[in-house]
C-alpha cells in the first residue's frame, strides 16, 4: 500500500469518527433536553477527527523515508546484491529498475543484473508496507479510542479543539522561520567543507576562475577558484548595465504615471508595465539570446568592432534592466505618492512649474524611498538567473567592455550544480559558497533598503 | 516708455524669455516622461509581438500527402489487446511501416518517399485504431516530413533537398499544416515530432503540489500573524524572515531544494513532488504578504461584532474574518502561483531537466516543466526548435495571462471597500 493509499485511509478513518464522535454528541443532547452540552456536536466530532488522524499522519510522515531506507538495506543484504558494481550511475540506475519493476511501475528490468533484485525488491516492499499499515491502524485506534472515552455532556471539546487550530497556525508562521534557517544551514555547511579545501582569501579575491568538476578532488588548485570575475560579470550586467536602463525609464514612467498623465491613460499604462514584471524570465532569457544578442552583434560590426562576442553583457544587462524597469517604476512611484499633497502645493504656489516641483521638492522628499527602491532592484537583477544563462557566457572575463562575453555568479552556479560532478568535489560545493556569497549579498541589500523605507515611512506620517 | 512695462512692472523682456524657457523645459520633460512610459510598453509589444510572429508557425509542421491503400494489404485489428499501444505494435508487426513507405513511394516518387519521417506509421496507425474502417479501402494522409524536408520547405537547411521541397509543394503534396499533436505529444529529438502535453502536465502536477504547501501554509500563517500573534520577539523573527524570504533569489531555493530535499528523497529526482516543494517554499511567503493586507482590510467592527455575540476568537477568525478576506488572499494566491508557474531556475538546480519523453502520470515520476520545456528546447541547434519554442512560450505567456485575469476579476469583483 503506498503512501498516497495509506494517507486515503487514515483521512477515511478521521472522516469515520467525526461522523461517530459528532452523532454521539448529538444523542448526549437527545438524553438529556434539560441540559446544555458544554460543546457544539461538530467540536466533538473535530476532536475525535484530530485523534485519529493527527497521530497516524505523523507516523506515516516519519515511517516513508525510514521504511524505503529499511527496504534499501534489507536488499543490500540479500546475497543477490553481492554483486553490484560498488557505486557509480551504473548501480543506481539497476537498483531504481529492479525497484520500479517490484513496485509494478515497469514492465521488466532492462539491465539483467538486476532481475535477480525484483524479488527480493518486492520481498521487502511487501513486509515494510505491512508493517506500516498495521501500526498506522494501530495509531489511529489508540488516538480514536482515546478521544471516544473522554467524549461526555459536559466535556469542553469546543476548548480542545482550538487550542490546536491555535497551534497548527503556530507552526504554519513557524514554515518561514524553519525554511530560512535550512536555506543558511545548506548554504553554510558547505561553503565551509569548501573553505576547508580553497581559502576565503582565494576565493573572495583571487581574479582567475576555471573550476574542473571533473578534474581529481583530492588535488584542489585554489587558484582557480577566484570569484572576483564573477563578483566583477554580476555587478557589471546587474547593478552597472541594467540600471542605466532601468533607473531613468522607470523613474521617468514612475512620474509620468504619477504626475502627468491623464486617468484613462493610467488605467491602462500601469497594467501594462505590471504585465512587464509578470513576463517569465525564461522568456525574457530567450528574447535576449534569439532577437537582443545577434542584433547587438550586427550593430557592433557595423560600428567596426572587431570579433565582437555574441554572448555580450551588453545584451544580458540591456533585457535584465527592461525585465527591472515596473520594480524601480513601482517603488519610485509609492515613494512619490507618499510625499505629503502639502508640499506640492505649496511650491506651486510659489510660481514653480511642475517639473520644478518635481525635481526640487518631490524626489528630494521621496529620494530615500527611491534609493531603497534601487537596492531592491539591484538585488533583484544580480539573483537573477535565467536571463544571463541563456544570454550571457559561461567563461569568466574580467574586463570593462561591455560587448566583451561575461559570466554571473548565478550562471556559475547552474553550470557547476548541472553537471556530473559529485558532492564532495570542490568544484561543485564552490556553487554552494557563490550561492552564500549571493544571499549575504541580496539580505544585506534589502535589509537595508527596508530599514531607508521604514524610516521613510516614519518620517511623514 | 511703452505701455506693457506700465501695466505689467515685472513682465520684462528678460522675464519673458526666462518664462518661455520654464514652460519649454516643463513640455520636455513630460514628454520625456511620455516617452519612457511608451518605450517600456513598446518593449513589451516588441516582445510579444515577436514570440507570437515566430511562435505561430510552432504550431504547424511540414506534412507530406499519401494516400494509402489498405484493401490489399492484410492489415486487422486486434481489439483484444485493448490497449492502444499494443495494438499499434501489432500493427507495426503486420508490416504497416512497410506499406506506409511503399505508398509513399508511389505518391512522392524514391526522392519524396526518402523524407517521409520515420515515426509516420504511427500517425496512420492512430488513425486506424481510432476508425478500424478505414482498412477496407484507399485513404489520404497527410503524414509528418523528416526534419531534413521541413527545414528545407522552410527555406533554411540543406541546398541540394531545396528543389525537392519546392516540387512537392508545388504538386500540392508538401504542405505546412496544423499541428494539433503539438499539445498532445511530449518531448522529442525531431522537432517534427516534438509537443508540449508532457511539460505541460508536469506544470500542472507541480502547480498542484505547490498550491497544496503553500496556500494552506501561507493563510495559516498570514492568519496567525494578523490576529493572534503577540508583539514580542519571536513574532518580529517570523516577519523579518517572511520578508527577507519573498526578496532572496529563487536560485537560492533551488540550492535549498538540493542540499535538503533531494538528500531526504534521492530517489525523486526531476519528480512533479520536489519541484512542487521547492517552489511552495517561494511562494508561501508571496501568500503571506498579501494574505496579512486582505486580513488587515477586514474592519475591526467586525471582530468586534462577533465577539460581542459570544464567538471565540477562533471563530470569529474562521466564521468572520477569513470568509470576508478570502477574495484579497485569492487574488494574492493567483499571482504567487503565476509567478511560480513562470520560474525555471530553482528547477534547473534540482535537476527538472531531464529530457522526458512520455508524459508524467503522477507526483513522483520524471517529468519536467513548461519554462524547463523552453529553455532545454531554446538549448537545442536543429532549425524547427526555433519555432517550436516560441510557440510554448505563447503557450505559457496564455496561461500566465490566464491567472492574471482571473487575479484581476477576482479583485474587481468581490473587493469590498469598507
Amino acid at each position: 500500500m503506498s503512501v498516497s493509499a495509506l494517507l486515503l485511509v487514515v483521512l477515511g478513518l478521521g472522516l469515520a469518527g467525526w461522523l461517530f464522535a459528532r452523532s454521539r454528541a448529538i444523542m448526549f443532547r437527545r438524553a438529556d433536553s434539560k441540559r446544555r452540552i458544554a460543546s457544539l456536536p461538530n467540536y466533538h466530532g473535530w476532536y475525535a477527527a484530530l485523534w485519529i488522524a493527527v497521530p497516524a499522519i505523523a507516523f506515516i510522515v516519519i515511517w516513508s523515508p525510514v521504511s524505503d531506507a529499511l527496504i534499501m538495506q534489507t536488499v543490500l543484504s540479500h546475497p543477490a546484491a553481492a554483486n553490484l558494481p560498488p557505486f557509480g550511475l551504473e548501480r543506481e540506475s539497476i537498483l531504481s529498475e529492479a525497484r520500479a519493476v517490484a513496485m509494478g511501475n515497469l514492465g521488466a528490468v532492462f539491465n539483467p543484473a538486476g532481475r535477480a533484485l525484483v524479488e527480493p525488491f518486492s520481498e521487502a516492499i511487501g513486509r515494510y508496507q505491512l508493517i506500516g499499515f498495521v501500526v498506522t491502524l494501530i495509531a489511529a485506534g489508540l488516538g480514536g479510542a482515546f478521544a471516544f472515552l473522554r467524549l461526555k455532556p459536559d466535556f469542553r471539546a469546543r476548548n480542545k479543539v482550538e487550542r490546536t487550530v491555535l497551534f497548527i497556525l503556530l507552526l504554519a508562521s513557524l514554515v518561514a522561520i524553519v525554511t530560512t534557517l535550512g536555506i543558511i544551514a545548506s548554504l553554510v555547511f558547505e561553503t565551509i567543507r569548501f573553505f576547508g579545501m580553497v581559502s576565503p582569501i582565494d576565493f573572495l579575491f583571487g581574479t582567475h576562475w576555471s573550476p574542473n568538476p571533473m578534474s581529481n578532488p583530492d588535488a584542489v588548485d585554489p587558484s582557480l577558484y577566484g570569484a572576483v570575475p564573477l563578483f566583477w560579470g554580476t555587478l557589471f550586467i546587474g547593478a552597472i548595465i541594467a540600471m542605466i536602463v532601468a533607473i531613468p525609464i522607470g523613474m521617468m514612467s514612475a512620474i509620468y504615471l504619477n504626475q502627468y498623465a491623464p486617468a484613462h491613460m493610467r488605467t491602462w499604462l500601469k497594467p501594462a508595465l505590471e504585465v512587464l514584471a509578470g513576463v517569465p524570465t525564461v522568456v525574457y532569457g530567450y528574447f535576449a539570446a534569439l532577437t537582443v544578442a545577434p542584433a547587438i552583434r550586427n550593430l557592433a560590426l557595423w560600428v567596426g568592432v572587431s570579433n565582437p562576442s555574441s554572448e555580450s553583457a551588453l545584451a544580458a544587462g540591456l533585457v535584465m534592466g527592461v525585465m527591472i524597469i515596473p520594480f524601480v517604476s513601482s517603488m519610485a512611484d509609492d515613494s512619490i505618492a507618499a510625499v505629503p499633497q502639502a508640499m506640492a502645493d505649496g511650491s506651486l504656489a510659489m510660481g514653480a512649474t511642475k517639473n520644478e516641483t518635481i525635481k526640487r521638492v518631490l524626489i528630494p522628499a521621496a529620494l530615500p524611498g527611491i534609493v531603497a527602491g534601487v537596492m531592491l532592484a539591484i538585488s533583484r537583477a544580480i539573483g537573477e538567473t535565467m536571463i544571463v544563462v541563456m544570454a550571457a557566457s559561461f567563461a569568466a572575463n574580467l574586463s570593462a567592455n561591455p560587448l566583451d562575453a561575461m559570466t554571473t555568479v548565478t550562471v556559475q552556479i547552474v553550470a557547476l550544480l548541472t553537471g556530473e560532478g559529485s558532492f564532495d568535489h570542490p568544484a561543485t560545493l564552490a556553487a554552494f559558497a557563490l550561492g552564500f556569497v549571493l544571499f549575504v549579498v541580496t539580505l544585506g541589500l534589502n535589509f537595508i533598503a527596508m530599514r531607508v523605507v521604514k524610516r521613510f515611512r516614519e518620517a511623514y506620517e | 516708455m511703452s505701455d506693457a512695462a506700465i501695466i505689467n512692472p515685472t513682465r520684462s523682456p528678460a522675464f519673458e524669455a526666462r518664462l518661455k524657457k520654464r514652460y519649454a523645459a516643463e513640455r520636455r520633460f513630460e514628454l520625456l516622461g511620455l516617452g519612457a512610459t511608451l518605450f517600456a510598453v513598446a518593449v513589451l509589444i516588441f516582445l510579444l509581438v515577436s514570440m507570437t510572429l515566430n511562435g505561430l508557425p510552432g504550431f504547424k509542421r511540414a506534412e507530406l500527402q499519401v494516400p494509402i491503400d489498405f484493401s490489399s494489404a492484410g492489415l486487422f485489428v486486434n481489439a483484444s489487446l485493448g490497449e492502444q499501444s499494443a495494438i499499434e505494435r501489432s500493427l507495426f508487426a503486420q508490416g504497416l511501416p512497410e506499406l506506409v513507405e511503399s505508398s509513399a513511394e508511389k505518391a512522392l516518387g524514391t526522392q519524396g518517399a526518402r523524407h517521409i519521417n520515420s515515426e509516420a506509421w504511427r500517425v496512420v496507425a492512430q488513425a486506424i485504431v481510432a476508425d478500424p474502417g478505414l482498412l477496407s479501402g484507399t485513404n489520404t494522409f497527410w503524414l509528418p516530413a523528416d526534419e531534413g524536408l521541413a527545414t528545407a520547405f522552410g527555406g533554411y537547411g540543406q541546398a541540394n533537398l531545396q528543389p525537392i521541397a519546392r516540387e512537392l509543394a508545388e504538386k500540392g503534396l508538401l504542405e505546412d499544416r496544423f499541428d494539433f499533436g503539438y499539445l498532445q505529444r511530449s518531448d522529442a529529438t525531431d522537432p517534427q515530432l516534438a509537443g508540449i502535453w508532457g511539460a505541460l502536465k508536469g506544470s500542472m502536477l507541480t502547480m498542484v503540489v505547490t498550491l497544496l504547501l503553500a496556500f494552506p501554509i501561507g493563510v495559516l500563517a498570514a492568519l496567525y500573524l494578523e490576529e493572534y500573534a503577540p508583539r514580542n520577539h519571536w513574532t518580529d523573527i517570523v516577519e523579518v524572515s517572511i520578508n527577507n524570504l519573498a526578496a532572496v533569489p529563487s536560485i537560492i531555493f533551488g540550492l535549498l531544494g538540493l542540499a535538503v530535499f533531494l538528500t531526504i528523497f534521492p530517489n525523486l529526482r526531476s519528480a512533479p513532488l520536489i519541484g512542487g516543494m521547492t517552489l511552495a517554499l517561494m511562494t508561501m511567503p508571496v501568500i503571506v504578504i498579501t494574505g496579512r493586507n486582505a486580513i488587515k482590510s477586514v474592519p475591526p467592527s467586525i471582530r468586534d461584532g462577533a465577539l460581542a455575540v459570544g464567538a471565540s476568537p477562533v471563530q470569529v477568525v474562521f466564521h468572520h474574518v477569513l470568509p470576508l478576506a478570502l477574495p484579497g488572499i485569492l487574488t494574492g494566491t493567483i499571482i504567487g502561483m503565476a509567478r511560480a508557474l513562470g520560474e525555471t531556475a530553482p528547477l534547473l538546480l534540482i535537476g527538472m531537466r531531464a529530457f522526458v519523453a512520455s508524459p508524467p502520470d503522477g507526483f513522483t515520476d520524471n517529468a519536467t516543466v513548461l519554462p524547463m520545456q523552453i529553455f532545454l528546447w531554446s538549448d537545442e541547434i536543429d532549425r524547427g526548435f526555433v519555432e517550436r519554442t516560441s510557440a510554448a512560450i505563447i503557450v505559457l505567456l496564455i496561461f500566465l495571462l490566464l491567472m492574471n485575469g482571473l487575479a484581476i476579476y477576482l479583485r474587481n469583483r468581490f473587493e469590498k471597500r469598507w
